[in-house]
């Protein structure tokens, strides 16, 4: 009997050796290409070498020097406040009159708002880019805006929707069996309520926007982002420049992650 | 209460439902003219002349039907690939002390943000010839040559699965996490063995997990286009590169559009399969 107890805990250690090991190895597979990039970034040499014979901010300074990178980045920004602007407002509120709202449709306008996600971003770009070709809007930073916002859009209402579930609805009547006005109960009382899902909602979308390729590719025309030269720059001329823009990258998603983490809600619970 | 007061607050009601309802014309509308109408204008450009012409085109020549199949082939590959990389990270997720958890949750978190671009940039680092794999097995003298890492399916299953894990691991984890843990410690103490376990108990208890994940993982693989048109090489050829191929260099719009349905039908299929399977065990 005792035997037995000791053997089926011998089996239950190997077990669990073998488990950590295996979740090592794949952590080690999800990070090492977030790892890889930093050496890379700050080598001395012309060509992908490693490691690097010598350190330097060289390919930084590519970056900063080349007004197609620069140019690039600040279309991508200018991109992704736009689209996340957009799809944060129009998202809020379809979310509300989502959670809220009850009237015919609901369900129907529900699955619609949620199709953006499953459809892939080709097929969207296809279409999109016809369209936006009939009014001659097609190498528009603004056009790529638009479509990114409603690629975004689902995420938003997402976001802002299961928030909106778990506050109160009584504090928003009280508010109005006082007195206030519809606008103001939902202003004083229901948005400071959900401001960590709006700022969540407005950074992921942002995010989303501003490292979308495939749309931008058809929509923008020779207006490239950011997305799109890191595209061309792989496809053509493989330098570090790429590596120096990738860690960049890695750097704006940490200070986003830490952003979000701190005054926004859906990375922790929200304490 | 007075007739009046009855009147008043019904119809304060009903405009607030007339509002509810108008907070979502905005979004409606912008998804009408942006979203719905394209893809409308796209079946309808798939149908050109009221023919299934380029539907025939599609699925008789054999070069097309071999890129359908290929991608499906390949989006099964990776779905199998998350399931055994990450069913075991889920586990450890939900299951390992606090810190280790919050560690291994932060490693997932992070690649799931980071740009496709500088991910698929960095797995041809590791893969390529020159790359990071290849000369840390040449210099341990494990081969004589570089192993073709990439511009191979292989590397662009690679790049595949690392995209795509997050998505399986997130709902495994979510559903691990409401799993009752003295199911299993019952069951060990009335001296079933450990796999019994596993196998009996846990596997069912988190199968729906594993078949949200699952599906998702492989509805996003059909539709892959970055990683496989750099990790490719141009040598593996999936169906979005296909339709980005027939727009942009052949600007062959009806065959293009009908690609696009038929990756959108094949979509909504899984997507339908997936409710019904969850209703049932709902049921």
């Amino acid at each position: 009997m005792s035997a037995r107890r000791r053997r089926r805990r011998g089996a239950r250690r190997t077990a669990a050796l073998a488990l950590y090991a295996w979740c090592g190895l794949v952590l080690l597979f999800l990070l090492l290409p977030l790892v890889v990039v930093f050496p890379i970034s700050f080598s001395d040499s012309a060509y992908l070498q490693f490691p690097p014979p010598r350190y330097s901010l060289r390919w930084y300074h590519e970056f900063l020097a080349d007004p197609n990178w620069t140019d690039a980045a600040w279309r991508s920004v200018k991109v992704a406040c736009v689209a996340a602007v957009v799809a944060t407002v129009l998202g809020t509120l379809l979310a509300f009159s989502l959670v809220r709202g009850d009237y015919p449709g609901k369900g129907l306008i529900e699955q619609f708002a949620m199709a953006p996600i499953a459809l892939p971003s080709i097929v969207y770009s296809v279409g999109a880019y016809k369209l936006f070709s009939a009014f001659q809007l097609v190498g528009s930073w603004q056009g790529i805006a638009v479509a990114h916002a409603v690629h975004a859009l689902p995420l938003v209402v997402l976001v802002v929707g299961s928030s909106l579930r778990t506050i109160d609805v009584a504090t928003e009547m009280a508010a109005q069996g006082l007195g206030a006005s519809w606008f103001t109960a939902v202003r004083r009382i229901t948005l400071p309520q959900i401001r960590p899902a709006l700022v969540s909602a407005a950074f992921i979308a942002f995010i989303s926007s501003f490292d979308e390729l495939v749309i931008a590719m058809f929509l923008g025309g020779v207006n490239v982002t950011l997305p799109k030269k890191m595209f061309d720059s792989i496809l053509f001329e493989i330098d570090p420049t790429i590596a120096a823009v990738s860690v960049l990258q890695i750097a704006l998603v940490v200070v986003v992650m830490l952003i979000v983490g701190r005054f926004g809600a859906g990375l922790r619970p929200a304490s | 209460m007075t007739a009046r007061a009855g009147r008043t607050r019904g119809s304060r009601a009903a405009r607030l439902r007339l509002l509810h309802a108008a907070l979502a014309a905005p979004a409606a509308l912008l998804l009408a003219a942006l979203f719905a109408y394209p893809l409308l204008d796209l079946l309808r450009l798939s149908l050109e002349h009221g023919s299934l012409a380029h539907y025939e085109a599609v699925f008789s020549g054999g070069l097309y039907v071999r890129v359908l199949w290929n991608t499906a082939r390949i989006a099964v590959i990776v779905t199998v690939a998350c399931a055994v990389l990450g069913y075991p990270l889920a586990h450890f997720l939900a299951t390992a002390p606090r810190g280790w958890a919050l560690f291994g949750l932060l490693c997932v978190v992070l690649p799931f943000w980071t740009s496709l671009l500088v991910r698929t940039y960095a797995w041809m680092v590791l893969l390529g010839n020159n790359g990071v794999v290849n000369k840390l097995l040449l210099a341990a003298g494990i081969v004589a040559e570089p192993l073709p890492l990439m511009h191979n399916e292989l590397g662009v299953v690679v790049g595949m699965v690392h995209v795509l894990l997050p998505y399986f691991v997130f709902p495994v984890y979510a559903v691990m996490l409401r799993v009752d843990r003295d199911l299993m410690a019952a069951a060990e103490g009335l001296g079933a063995p450990l796999w019994q376990v596993v196998r009996r108990i846990y596997l069912p208890l988190t199968l729906p997990g594993v078949v949200a994940g699952g599906t998702l993982v492989f509805i996003l693989a059909l539709g892959f286009f970055i990683t496989p048109a750099l990790l490719g090489g141009g040598k593996v050829m999936m169906i979005a590169l296909l339709i980005d191929q027939q727009v942009a260099q052949m600007l062959n719009w009806g065959l293009a559009s009908a690609l696009c349905m038929v990756l959108v039908a094949a979509i909504l299929v899984f997507h339908a399969a997936l409710k019904r399977i969850a209703r049932s065990r709902a049921a």
